[in-house]
């Protein structure tokens, strides 16, 4: 990792990336008021240390060795997806599932719940073993609660709580299990992260028999990161945002605007594979028809017949998942780029806030020579939120490329099938329609 | 002008002609005459085992037309050669002249005319029809002149392969005799032949006694007409919607080149992926370019439905002819009786001026009996014509349905074969990218 870097920059500036972290940063509410976190951090000029991490990030942003950025050989490709195999086998020790979706019929409303399954060894859970049954709100209400107490850790997103009325049935088996799996997602990925699965909030959320009960709890009190948070409006413009926290929001900037696109278009072919398999539908038809008409090319005819009917079960299984499969992935990239920007700008109004009150100390420096310990708390969180963030921003980048290779090269495969099942029917066909004449 | 080659194919062709072709310097037979020469020696074959027959060229042409005005049109160049000069290695250069398609038309109404029982090769359609969106509509359209060269060539083949076809002197002076053609074609006088009442498709003849194979086979090219133009109106949308679906994923090779210039590791990846989204997206022209042919082959059959009705139809007016002939001669011989025995058994015009203006005197009763004694005996005489004549139309009219129904089959299992190819084709092109795309995806 950032090997002594450049300057005051020091090692343990980065402890939370990689598996590491789990230890070093146990307390997962620490981000705002650590002690430990900020007393082993030099207070340095906030200048040098990002820049450091800066080049270090843009040379290898992954940080971890294994993921070099040269194009791999097969060997080396195979070795580096074993390593990470190997690597998530190590930290996963929290197993979550959702799934079967129930639907309830009361006289105020109508949802649906799914069954959120926990199996663990973590001595933080009482059992190795849980199930209960969640609402949407739910998972809206633990993810509130993961970025009120984590404020400088990437949460991930939840499925888009609004669909257009009426466009989409939000009963429809479909939608519940597109739902479902996006609920699957998130939940794997809090479970799956070195901090974010020590949340009590997240244990509760898994464990506890009466949710609302908490919820109620939880009203009362108001995280001082959210007051912190509104200490600075917008319109500030910082002295020194580090350069790597610049060029990660451009990147998301453009990163969703492709995504957007990307879905776009593949929203696009899907409607044209729809409509394709409409004119499909009624061509195959015409042949049998035409076949009904005919004697010696009766056979034949009806075997084209058959086999364009092969041909639209194929298309329909492509279009089906595609929407299934490949849409809700850039769905949730699309949101997690969002969640990602709300990051960096609650880390942006952060540093600000230090910036602010670094400012008043030196108008005052003649009085008092040393730095107040306000200020250097405050400095303390912009590190820690630094460090937080950048750990996420690498596991985030690794997740990604891992999801978008898995995404892209499925979309590759549910294609060769298509046209492995279309091949199929029309070689069938071929001495069918070549041994009529040798039969007469 | 009694050319040699107006009766090549006449019963007693020349037997001077075979000895002195190409050679023969002041022969009286033109170069042009190798159908001629191989007349003699294979009779009863087809002309085109004795020449070969190509439209090679079609080039845009502007004249004058008959009103003087100025248009625009499409010339296309018909060669011939003598099949026996080449296999003799003398490969000799081929004769070649230009016909427009209006020629064409023309020679094919004279052939509807002329051969009435006979299922007659259709031209390639004037306008394209049943094309799918990106194709041009246009005449000028240099994919559709070509794609009709094809058909034109297509249709002389067919002419020249046809067993009776094949021997028409106006045909084979079409393939041979640039000048005066068109002359020679009105001389015929074949549009005096042509049955007017074939034209007007709507008007309905009550044949009483129907042919019943002639009415099933006029049944099914109703039919026929109407699956085919469903069909090739279907696989129009079919070939809209394909290339929608193909043409959006090119989307995906610039959005993806545009993305991987932000990403690191998954860079090239992305880049060659998008590369080959671009090489899918641009693969569909070809696959639907081929697959015109396809329709074309379908099309033929569309218009040959259309001249097999035509056949159904002269029938049907024949019969009806021969029905009018037969009601009309027992309408005469009722009279006959009539005026002979002196009652009238129905009511009629005659009846009543009988009555009103007074008997004819018997010499004039004697004189209309005769007349129509004559009648009756000249109808009795056309009668037989007619049937004699009905007869032999059902006979070879038959005989060249039942050819035609052959070659509609081989030729139809032959297209159903070729699209099966092309689909087969299609299919694997699409397994090849998509596995490139997958390898680039695998090395992100």
């Amino acid at each position: 990792m950032s090997a002594g870097g450049g300057g005051v920059g020091t090692p343990k500036a980065l402890p939370s990336s990689g598996p590491k972290s789990l230890r070093d940063m146990p307390h997962p509410l620490a981000a705002s008021s650590s002690e430990e976190a900020g007393a082993e951090l030099t207070p340095s000029p906030d200048l040098l240390l990002p820049r450091s991490i800066a080049d270090k990030d843009l040379s290898l942003p992954n940080g971890t060795p294994v993921d070099t950025s040269s194009p791999a050989s097969s060997s080396s490709l195979l070795n580096r997806l074993q390593l990470d195999d190997d690597l998530d086998g190590e930290t996963r020790d929290l197993f979550v599932t959702v799934d079967d979706p129930k639907k309830h019929v009361c006289t105020m409303e109508t949802y649906i719940t799914y069954s959120v399954t926990t199996k663990t060894t973590r001595a933080e859970f009482d059992l190795p073993e849980y199930s209960v049954r969640r609402r949407y709100q739910d998972f809206d209400w633990l993810r509130n609660k993961l970025e009120e107490s984590q404020p400088t850790h990437l949460i991930p997103p939840l499925p888009e709580k609004f669909v257009v009325k009426g466009v989409v049935d939000r009963f429809s088996e479909e939608f519940v299990e597109t739902r479902r799996k996006a609920l699957d997602k998130f939940l794997k990925r809090i479970a799956d992260h070195p901090v974010l699965s020590f949340n009590e909030h997240f244990n509760v959320f898994l464990t506890a028999k009466d949710l609302n009960a908490y919820k109620k709890q939880g009203m009362a009190l108001l995280s001082k990161m959210g007051e912190s948070v509104k200490y600075v409006t917008g319109g500030y413009k910082l002295r020194s945002r580090p350069i790597e926290f610049t060029a990660i929001g451009d990147y998301l900037d453009t990163f969703a605007l492709k995504l957007g696109t990307i879905d776009r278009i593949a929203q696009r072919i899907i409607k044209e594979e729809v409509e394709y398999l409409v004119e499909l539908r009624e061509y195959g038809p015409v042949y049998s028809t035409w076949g009904a008409l005919e004697v010696e090319l009766a056979e034949p005819l009806e075997g084209v017949s058959a086999c364009i009917g092969n041909c639209c079960t194929a298309l329909e299984e492509l279009s089906e998942d595609m929407t299934e499969d490949f849409l809700p992935v850039l769905r949730e990239y699309i949101l997690y780029a969002e969640s990602m920007k709300n990051v960096l700008k609650k880390r942006d109004q952060v540093q600000a806030e230090y910036e602010a009150k670094l400012e008043v100390v030196a108008l005052k420096r003649e009085e008092r020579p040393k730095m107040p310990t306000d200020v250097e708390k405050c400095q303390d969180r912009v590190e820690c939120f630094n460090a937080d963030l950048k750990a996420d921003l690498e596991r985030w980048q690794n997740n990604k490329r891992q999801d978008f290779r898995q995404l892209l090269m499925g979309m590759a495969d549910k294609n060769i099938q298509y046209y492995e099942k279309c091949l199929m029917a029309w070689e069938s066909i071929v001495p069918l329609l070549q041994d009529k004449p040798e039969t007469k | 002008m009694e050319r040699p080659e107006a009766e090549p194919f006449g019963a007693g062709s020349p037997d001077s002609l075979p000895e002195d072709e190409p050679e023969s310097p002041g022969s009286p037979a033109p170069p042009e005459e190798p159908g001629g020469a191989a007349a003699d020696t294979m009779m009863d074959d087809c002309l085109l085992k004795k020449i070969e027959i190509n439209v090679s060229e079609a080039e845009k042409r502007t004249g004058r037309n008959a009103m003087n005005m100025q248009e625009t049109y499409t010339a296309y160049l018909i060669e011939t050669r003598a099949v026996e000069s080449q296999t003799e290695g003398q490969c000799s250069p081929p004769d070649s002249l230009w016909r427009r398609y209006s020629e064409f038309e023309l020679l094919r109404n004279y052939m509807l005319a002329t051969y009435s029982h006979i299922v007659v090769p259709p031209l390639p359609e004037k306008r394209a029809e049943f094309v799918w969106h990106k194709l041009s509509a246009d005449n000028m359209d240099p994919d559709f002149v070509e794609r009709r060269r094809i058909g034109l060539e297509n249709y002389l083949l067919r002419v020249a392969s046809h067993p009776v076809l094949c021997q028409d002197k106006i045909f084979y002076s079409f393939l041979t005799q640039e000048g005066g053609w068109k002359e020679m074609v009105n001389e015929t006088g074949f549009q005096l032949k042509a049955d007017s009442r074939l034209k007007a498709l709507n008007a309905t003849f009550r044949v009483k006694n129907p042919d019943k194979r002639f009415t099933e086979l006029k049944h099914y090219s109703d039919e026929l007409q109407s699956v085919i133009s469903h069909l090739l109106r279907v696989r129009a949308r079919v070939a809209d919607r394909l290339y929608g679906v193909y043409k959006v994923h090119g989307n995906y090779g610039r959005v993806f080149s545009e993305w991987s210039a932000i990403e690191k590791e998954m860079g090239d990846g992305l880049q060659s992926a998008g590369h080959h989204m671009d090489v899918y997206a641009a693969s569909i022209d070809d696959i639907l370019e081929e697959e015109e042919h396809y329709a074309d082959q379908l099309k033929e059959y569309l218009f040959y439905a259309e001249a097999l009705r035509a056949v159904c139809r002269k029938h049907e007016l024949m019969q009806y002819d021969l029905e009018m002939a037969v009601q009309d001669l027992t309408c005469k011989k009722q009279q006959c009786e009539e005026l002979a025995t002196g009652t009238v058994r129905t009511f009629s015009l005659k009846g009543m001026t009988s009555k009103l203006f007074g008997q004819e005197t018997p010499e004039q009763r004697e004189a209309k009996i005769k007349v129509l004694e004559e009648q009756i005996h000249d109808g009795e005489q056309q009668l037989k014509v007619k049937n004699l004549e009905g007869r032999d139309f059902v006979k070879s009219a038959w005989t060249d349905i039942e050819r035609f129904k052959e070659q509609k089959n081989h030729d139809l299992k032959e297209a159903l074969i070729n699209y099966a190819v092309m689909q087969i084709s299609m299919c694997k092109k699409g397994i090849q990218v998509w596995t490139n795309a997958k390898e680039c995806f695998s090395k992100m």
